[in-house]
């Protein structure tokens, strides 16, 4: 079975332009050597913090921004081959869901010409009365009413408005959906509900889902598979289940390490990552991570790191990874034997006081 | 949880209400602004029923009635070849009116095409437009508007498109600015990923979002444009005599200033409230269209 998506040697290089005359004093490497695949129905969530690049893999896989080198296949067609018009057409198989649900919706726009347009485009549902009873459809789909299709975006909350986006994205019965930070900006008890509407829609529709967060607590919640982004390249992917239990990298060590978790007993290790992700523009030499490595070698100030499978589907951009002490998993630091002494210790606490008190 | 039991609701007030419909609540709430939209409206009845409001022909002369004061037979007096003053300022709210609507509307059609290829194309279209405005907005807009009417030769069309192309460079600059401000927008990009053609982003969801700004700045120009055409016609280089206009009105009255000031004095005021009428409008329309005043 060929992927759905092969994305090899993606690159984008922002050039930065300084002083009156524009001129080039650097680049932004914003992204910079991304590998991977994504099969039909299957959801990649691309995670890293703010600045490492994982939004602008998203807008380069879909073509909003050029790449500078790089392929991207889609079902087999290099996409970056197209012509505009010819790309426009596919933009039919690829669709997106913004962070933002207040910016990305047009707000002079009647809900119902929103979904109408991508209709329009693609010649999917001729005359007004198809277009009309899909808008309909659409609208049910993501829980809202087909009479909402008169209205305006600004009379819809935040979860509303980010509903309508997924029925946009749905209009033209896509294969791929990028969704970047699609509930960051959304509520708690929202966000569950949006992520449990993607959920039904991908089963129902067998939608791939490019998935961006920073959040690996909805990640874990939604993906199949993860892949870990620092400073434009991709530093770990695994199965979301095999990342979770077994992280190699020691910057996705230290990702999962800053996850909270609720219960205030749970004792861990702070792998608490020291400096500031640094400059894009001017990447550390070697492995990118080693400014901030807590098991630094000598050879990771000069050697740049592979992502190296190890037959399992299981990559890591770290040929030391097998030398760390074992990452401590999340539930593991909690022990029935430490709850117990805690508790003697209390009712140990307990009774002298009462002692005092008499 | 399918999606047909997620809770539906929709916030209950503000039903199906478009954003004009909103602009135009928060408008009625404006005082000065309905003030101005009186007067404007006021105006624009008087000079479109000028022949049946008038009491005169305003080219009829007398040589019994010259420079006569303000009476019961004539309410605002009579010019110096005896033709009766409210008739020509009635009269001439047509030449002022028009000339105001006219040239801002050719520099609206000129000028929004232009600087939204010049905002939304970017690079070197974007250099050479912005040259060119930059250039015509060094030059004073009055200076700019009287060569071009005197190079195109003295009459009203003549003044109007003088005016109009003079006023352009404003609405290029300010439609390339509020363009380049749109296109980064998320439903800008959303609706490039939906298989949108790039003249259709520009038109369908940049121009309607940038119109709030443009409809401001239109009401502005138009009384920018009103006193042009008076400087023009004062100047002779706009309205034709016999033809009225305020400005040609003024032009003839300065040489009776001292006897007979009410020529001078009503052109003058009409001049006065009708600039002052679309300031008030447009002050009000930058109030009600920005959003974030709510």
């Amino acid at each position: 079975m060929t992927a759905l998506l092969a994305v090899r040697d993606l690159a984008k290089h922002f050039p930065v332009r300084r002083g009156a005359f524009g001129l080039v004093s650097g680049h932004v490497r914003a992204v910079d050597g991304v590998d991977f695949d994504l099969a039909a129905g299957e959801t990649l969530a691309i995670v890293g913090e703010s600045g490492c690049g994982k939004s602008t893999v998203g807008r380069l896989v879909l073509r909003l921004i050029e790449p500078s080198v790089g392929s991207v296949r889609f079902e087999g067609e290099d996409l970056l081959a197209l012509s505009d018009g010819d790309m426009r057409a596919r933009r039919q198989h690829m669709q997106v869901i913004f962070q933002d649900p207040y910016a990305s919706l047009n707000p002079r726009m009647t809900v119902g010409a929103m979904l109408g347009e991508p209709l329009m485009l693609h010649g999917l549902a001729k005359g007004e009365a198809a277009r009309r009873a899909r808008t309909a459809e659409l609208l049910d789909l993501v829980g809202l009413r087909p009479d909402h299709a008169r209205r305006y975006p600004h009379e819809f909350s935040g979860g509303q408005r980010q509903r309508l986006a997924i029925a946009r994205a749905l209009a033209v019965e896509p294969r791929l959906i990028v969704a970047d930070e699609p509930v960051s900006a959304l509520d708690v008890s929202i966000q569950a509900q949006v992520i449990n509407l993607m959920r039904a829609l991908q089963r129902r529709f067998g939608l791939a889902y490019i998935f961006i967060s920073h959040d690996l607590a909805v990640v874990k919640h939604i993906a199949d598979r993860i892949a870990v982004m620092y400073l434009g390249k991709i530093v770990e992917t695994a199965t979301t289940e095999e990342l979770f239990r077994q992280p190699r990298h020691p910057y996705t060590r230290a990702l999962l390490a800053a996850v909270p978790v609720p219960d205030p007993t749970v004792q861990r290790e702070r792998a608490l990552l020291e400096g500031d992700l640094p400059s894009a523009m001017a990447p550390p030499p070697g492995c990118r991570f080693h400014t901030r490595c807590p098991f630094l070698r000598d050879g990771c100030r000069s050697d740049v790191p592979a992502l190296a499978d190890d037959g399992t589907g299981h990559a890591t951009a770290c040929p030391w990874w097998r030398e760390f002490p074992p990452a401590p998993t999340l539930a593991a630091a909690r022990g029935p034997d430490r709850d117990r002494a805690r508790l003697e210790r209390l009712q140990a606490a307990f009774v002298s006081a009462q002692r005092e008190a008499t | 949880m399918t999606a047909a039991t997620l809770p539906t609701a929709v916030p209950a007030e503000s039903q199906e209400e478009n954003p004009w419909a909103r602009a135009w609540r928060r408008l009625r709430r404006r005082k000065g602004a309905m003030v101005g939209l009186a007067v404007v409206a006021l105006f624009v009845l008087l000079a479109v029923f000028a022949p049946l409001v008038a009491p005169y022909d305003p080219t009829a002369t007398s040589w019994s009635a010259v420079r006569k004061a303000p009476s019961w037979a004539h309410w605002m007096g009579t010019d110096e070849v005896g033709r009766d003053v409210l008739s020509r300022v009635l009269y001439g709210a047509r030449a002022s009116l028009s000339a105001g609507l006219v040239s801002v509307g050719i520099a609206l059609g000129i000028g929004v095409p232009l600087g939204l290829l010049a905002g939304y194309a970017g690079g070197w279209i974007d250099s050479v437009l912005s040259r060119i405005v930059d250039a015509m907005l060094a030059v004073p807009f009055l200076i700019l508007a009287i060569a071009l009417a005197a190079f195109l030769g003295p009459s009203l069309t003549n003044a109007m498109i003088a005016i109009g192309v003079t006023a352009t460079p404003i609405f290029v600059r300010l439609t390339r600015g509020q363009t380049i401000a749109a296109k980064v927008e998320d439903y800008v990009e959303a609706a490039r990923a939906v298989g949108n053609p790039h003249w259709r982003i520009a038109l369908r969801h940049v121009l309607p979002n940038i119109v709030p700004p443009l409809l401001v700045q239109a009401s502005l120009a138009i009384a920018g444009a009103i006193i042009a055409e008076a400087a023009l016609s004062f100047l002779g280089l706009g309205q034709q005599p016999p033809a009225p206009s305020w400005g040609s009105m003024l032009n003839s009255a300065q040489r009776f200033l001292a006897n007979a000031p009410w020529m001078a004095f009503w052109p003058g005021f009409a001049i006065f409230f009708a600039v002052l009428s679309f300031n008030l409008l447009g002050d009000g329309l930058r109030d009600a269209l920005d959003p974030r005043h709510r």
